[in-house]
C-alpha cells in the first residue's frame, strides 16, 4: 500500500498538467474556430513558417 | 485578438504615399469584419483567403468557418465597402459587420469565464473519481477515510470556484423570494458536501464528493452549450451593422457640416446626397430628385420629388442632391412613431413560457417536498439525525436536474447549429419552440419575397440600336432602374452608343446627343409619354415615339420553395404589402398565394396579426421594411432577412443570413422535431426519477448509484439531442 504514497500525487499531478494544458489552449484562441481548424488541414495552401 | 495586433507598424504602399505628419500618429491597421453566410467547405476558405489577401492594401484576412466570418487586416483606407465587390465576383455573399462592436464581444469574458469553470469542474470530478472509485472496489478503514480527505481536498475549493453561477442564481431567486432551477442544484451540492464532510470526519461508509462534482460539471456544460449559442447569435445578429452612419450634414450659412443626427433641431437646412437617407422629417427647400420610400411603405415604385414637397425620415433619395428643412426630429419623426407601435405591440405579445420553466416550475417544489419528507420520515422512524440527512441529501442528489438541465440545452445546441449551417441566427432562446407551433405565416412582399431590386422584362422587345443608346445613358447615372437597364444590357452583350453632352436631370432621367438627335431615357411624361400601371422607364431617340423599358421586382431566390414548402406542410400563407394592389396580385398569382392584401399601412399589418392571434392561430411573421416592425413584434415568433433594417432585425426571433429564402420553411421542420426531442428528453429524465428515486427514499441508494444514474441519463439525453444534427 506504500506505492500509494507516490500513486496519488502523480495522479493528482497528471490531472493538474491536463488543466493546465486546458486552460492555455483557451486563452491563446485554439476554440474559436474548431469547424474551420478541422478543414483546414485538408487544404492545399500550407505554409512552411507561420507568418510573422 | 489583442495580441495580434501588436504589430502596428503599417508597411503597405498607401502609408508610404502618405505625407508625413508627425503631429499624427502613424496610421494604425484598420480591422474589418465580414460576415460571410454562404461558406461552407474548405475550398471556400482557401477562395475567400485568396481573393483578399491578393488585394494590395490587405495585410492579412482569416476565415472563421463557425462564425462564417472573415476579420481582415487592412491599410487605414481600406473600406469594407472595397472588399465586398471582390467576394461577390468570386461568388460569395458579404456583409459588413461592425468590428468595433466585434471586438468588444471577442474578448467573450462570460463565455471564457463558464469554460473554465467547466474545466476545473472535469478535471477536478475525473480526479475524485478515480478516488472513488477505489472506494467502490472494496478499499475501507484508513484507506478509504485517506480517500475520501483527498476527495473533500479536492472537490471543496472545486466546487466553491466552478458552482459560483448556480450560487449567485440561486441567491438572486430566493433573495425575492422565488424558486428557479438553480436552488434545489445548489442546495443538492451543499447538503452532499455537508453531510460527505460529516461522515468523512466519523469514517462513514458514503461520500458523495464524485456526485456534486459530477453534478456540477453536467451541469455547467448545459449552461455553456446554451450560453454559446446565445452568444454566437446575439453577436452576429446585432453587428450586422446598416452601412449608413447616423450623421446628417447640416447647411449653415450656405456651408456644409457634418452633425450627429440627434443634434438637429427643427428648422434646420439639411443637405441629402444622392444614395442617402433622411435623417428626420422636413420639407423640400431645393433640388429635384425622386425617393424610394419602399422601406417605409412597401412601395416599389420610385416617387417624384421637388420643392415644397414633405418628406419622411427613412425615405432613400435616389438621383439629385436635395435640401430639406426639418419639421420634426428625434421622437417626433415618423420613424420613431413606427418604433412607438412596435413598443405598443411587444406588450401585447403574449408572454411565453419556456419548457424549460414549465418543467422547473413543477420540479423545483416538488424535489424540495420529495427530500423534506424523507428526512422528517427517517428522522421519526429511526430517531438519527445522521441517517435521516444522508438520506435526504441522497434524495436531493439523484433526483438533481442533471438530464433536464442538459435537456433544453443540448437540444437547441443541436438545432441552431443545424440552422446556422443553413444560413438562419436564432436570437431568442425560446424562437424555437414557439417556431414549431406556428400555423399560419405571413409575408412582406418587397425585400422579403422580392429581393427590391428592379430586373428589366422586356429586353428583347427593343432593336439593337436603342438598345445601344439606353446603355449609353442608363450608365450615366446611379438610378436603381438604370443600373438594373445597364446590367441586363451588358449581359446581353450589347456595347454602348457614343454620346455626347450626357447631364442627369435629378428626378427626370438621362439627356444626351446622339448624331445631332436629342436622346431622353426617364420618367414617362418627361420623355413625352403615358405613365402606365407598371414600373418603367421611357427612351426616346430624336422625334420618334418614345419606347419603354418595362421592369419587374426580381424574386428572392428560395421564394417560391419557401411559400410551397409551407404550402405543402398545410400552413396558411398570407401576403401583406405596402405596395399597390397591381404588384401584389401579380405576385401573388406567381407563388400561388390565395389570401393577400395589398395597400397596408403598417398599423394595418399588425393589426390584422393580431386579430389572427386573437383566433388562436400561431402567426410567423416574414418581413423586412420598417412597416412590417410592429407586425413582427406582434406576432408569435418572427423572421427577417440580413438586408432588413436594423428596427426590423431587433423586433424579429431569427434572422436570415443569406438571400435565399428556402431555408425557413426548413426552419420550421426543425423545430418540430427540436421540441420532440426536448419533450422526449424529459421524460428520459422522468423515467430515470422515477427509477431511482424510490431506492434513495428507502435508503438504499449509494453513491455508487448516484453516480451510474446520472451519468446515464446525461448521456443519454445528450446522444437523443445529437440525433438532430
Amino acid at each position: 500500500m506504500e506505492v500509494l504514497a507516490y500513486l496519488i500525487p502523480i495522479s493528482l499531478f497528471l490531472g493538474g498538467i491536463g488543466l493546465v494544458a486546458f486552460v492555455y489552449t483557451v486563452r491563446s484562441n485554439q476554440y474559436e474556430d474548431p469547424e474551420g481548424d478541422a478543414r483546414r488541414i485538408l487544404s492545399d495552401e500550407w505554409d512552411d513558417k507561420p507568418k510573422q | 485578438m489583442t495580441a495580434q495586433l501588436s504589430s502596428g507598424t503599417a508597411a503597405c504602399p498607401g502609408c508610404i504615399a502618405a505625407p508625413a505628419e508627425p503631429a499624427r500618429p502613424i496610421p494604425e491597421d484598420v480591422q474589418i469584419a465580414l460576415s460571410l453566410p454562404g461558406i461552407h467547405c474548405s475550398a471556400c476558405i482557401a477562395n475567400v483567403e485568396r481573393a483578399l489577401n491578393a488585394l494590395p492594401g490587405v495585410e492579412d484576412a482569416r476565415v472563421n468557418l463557425t462564425l462564417k466570418r472573415a476579420m481582415i487586416k487592412a491599410a487605414p483606407e481600406m473600406r469594407a465597402a472595397d472588399l465586398i465587390p471582390v467576394l461577390e465576383r468570386a461568388g460569395y455573399e458579404a456583409h459588413e459587420l461592425d468590428a468595433g462592436a466585434l471586438s468588444a464581444t471577442s474578448a467573450d469574458k462570460a463565455g471564457r469565464d463558464l469554460l473554465m469553470r467547466l474545466a476545473v469542474a472535469g478535471f477536478a470530478s475525473m480526479n475524485v473519481m478515480l478516488l472513488s472509485v477505489s472506494v467502490w472496489s472494496g478499499a475501507t478503514d484508513a484507506t478509504r477515510d485517506m480517500f475520501h480527505w483527498i476527495s473533500a481536498a479536492i472537490a471543496l475549493p472545486a466546487i466553491a470556484f466552478s458552482a459560483q453561477p448556480f450560487f449567485a442564481n440561486a441567491w438572486s431567486a430566493l433573495r425575492v423570494r422565488r424558486l428557479n432551477m438553480d436552488v434545489p442544484i445548489v442546495l443538492a451540492i451543499l447538503l452532499a458536501l455537508v453531510t460527505s464532510l460529516w461522515e468523512t470526519a466519523l469514517s462513514g461508509e458514503h461520500a458523495y464528493f464524485d456526485a456534486a462534482l459530477t453534478l456540477t460539471f453536467f451541469l455547467l456544460a448545459g449552461r455553456y452549450l446554451d450560453y454559446r449559442t446565445r452568444a454566437a447569435a446575439r453577436s452576429a445578429a446585432e453587428e450586422l451593422t446598416a452601412l449608413e452612419v447616423p450623421r446628417a450634414l447640416r447647411l449653415v450659412d450656405g456651408t456644409e457640416e457634418e452633425v450627429a443626427v440627434s443634434t438637429l433641431a427643427v428648422g434646420d437646412l439639411i443637405l441629402v446626397r444622392p444614395g442617402g437617407r433622411m435623417p428626420v422629417d422636413g420639407q423640400i427647400v431645393s433640388g429635384q430628385s425622386e425617393l424610394d420610400r419602399s422601406l417605409l411603405t412597401g412601395e416599389t415604385l420610385p416617387v417624384f420629388a421637388e420643392a415644397g414637397q414633405i418628406v419622411s425620415a427613412g425615405e432613400v433619395n435616389l438621383t439629385g442632391p436635395l435640401t430639406i428643412r426639418a419639421t420634426a426630429v428625434g421622437e417626433d419623426t415618423s420613424l420613431h412613431r413606427m418604433a412607438d407601435l412596435v413598443a405598443i405591440a411587444e406588450s401585447g405579445r403574449s408572454r411565453y413560457t419556456s419548457l424549460a420553466d414549465k418543467a422547473a416550475k413543477l420540479y423545483a417544489p416538488g424535489v424540495h417536498i420529495l427530500s423534506a419528507l424523507s428526512f422528517v420520515g427517517w428522522y421519526i422512524y429511526s430517531g438519527d439525525l445522521r441517517t435521516a440527512l444522508n438520506i435526504a441529501a441522497a434524495v436531493l442528489i439523484i433526483t438533481c436536474p442533471c438530464a433536464l438541465g442538459l435537456a433544453v440545452p443540448a437540444v437547441t445546441t443541436a438545432a441552431s447549429g443545424r440552422l446556422f449551417r443553413k444560413g438562419m441566427l436564432i436570437k431568442h432562446a425560446t424562437a424555437l419552440e414557439r417556431l414549431a407551433e406556428v400555423d399560419t405565416v405571413v409575408f412582406d412582399k418587397t425585400g422579403t419575397l422580392t429581393s427590391g431590386a428592379p430586373e428589366v422584362i422586356n429586353l428583347g422587345d427593343h432593336s439593337t440600336a436603342d438598345l445601344e443608346i439606353a446603355l449609353a445613358l442608363a450608365e450615366a447615372s446611379a438610378h436603381p432602374l438604370s443600373v438594373a437597364l445597364a446590367k441586363a444590357a451588358r449581359e446581353a452583350g450589347i456595347k454602348p452608343a457614343t454620346l455626347r453632352d450626357v447631364t442627369e436631370v435629378p428626378g427626370y432621367g438621362t439627356e444626351a446627343q446622339y448624331r445631332n438627335q436629342r436622346v431622353r431615357l426617364g420618367r414617362a411624361a418627361w420623355v413625352g409619354a403615358e405613365q402606365g400601371v407598371e414600373t418603367s422607364a421611357w427612351l426616346s431617340v430624336g422625334t420618334n415615339a418614345p419606347v419603354a423599358f418595362r421592369f419587374t421586382d426580381a424574386l428572392r431566390p428560395g421564394a417560391a420553395e419557401a411559400v410551397s414548402g409551407f404550402a405543402k406542410a398545410g400552413k396558411q400563407v398570407i401576403l401583406i404589402s405596402g405596395d399597390s394592389t397591381g404588384a401584389v396580385k401579380a405576385l401573388a398569382e406567381k407563388l400561388g398565394i390565395e389570401n393577400w392584401i395589398a395597400e397596408a399601412l403598417p398599423q394595418d399589418k399588425a393589426q390584422r396579426i393580431q386579430e389572427l392571434s386573437e383566433k388562436g392561430h400561431k402567426v410567423l411573421m416574414v418581413g423586412d421594411g420598417l412597416n412590417d416592425t410592429a407586425a413582427l413584434a406582434a406576432a408569435h415568433v418572427s423572421i427577417s432577412p440580413a438586408s432588413a433594417l436594423d428596427a426590423a432585425r431587433v423586433a424579429s426571433d431569427i434572422v436570415l443570413l443569406g438571400t435565399d429564402l428556402s431555408p425557413i420553411a426548413d426552419a420550421c421542420d426543425t423545430a418540430v422535431k427540436a421540441t420532440k426531442r426536448i419533450r422526449e428528453n424529459f421524460r428520459i429524465a422522468t423515467v430515470y426519477n422515477v427509477i431511482a428515486v424510490p431506492l434513495a427514499v428507502i435508503g438504499l441508494a449509494t453513491p455508487l448509484i448516484a453516480a451510474l444514474a446520472m451519468s446515464t441519463s446525461s448521456i443519454t439525453v445528450s446522444l437523443n439531442a445529437l440525433r438532430l444534427r
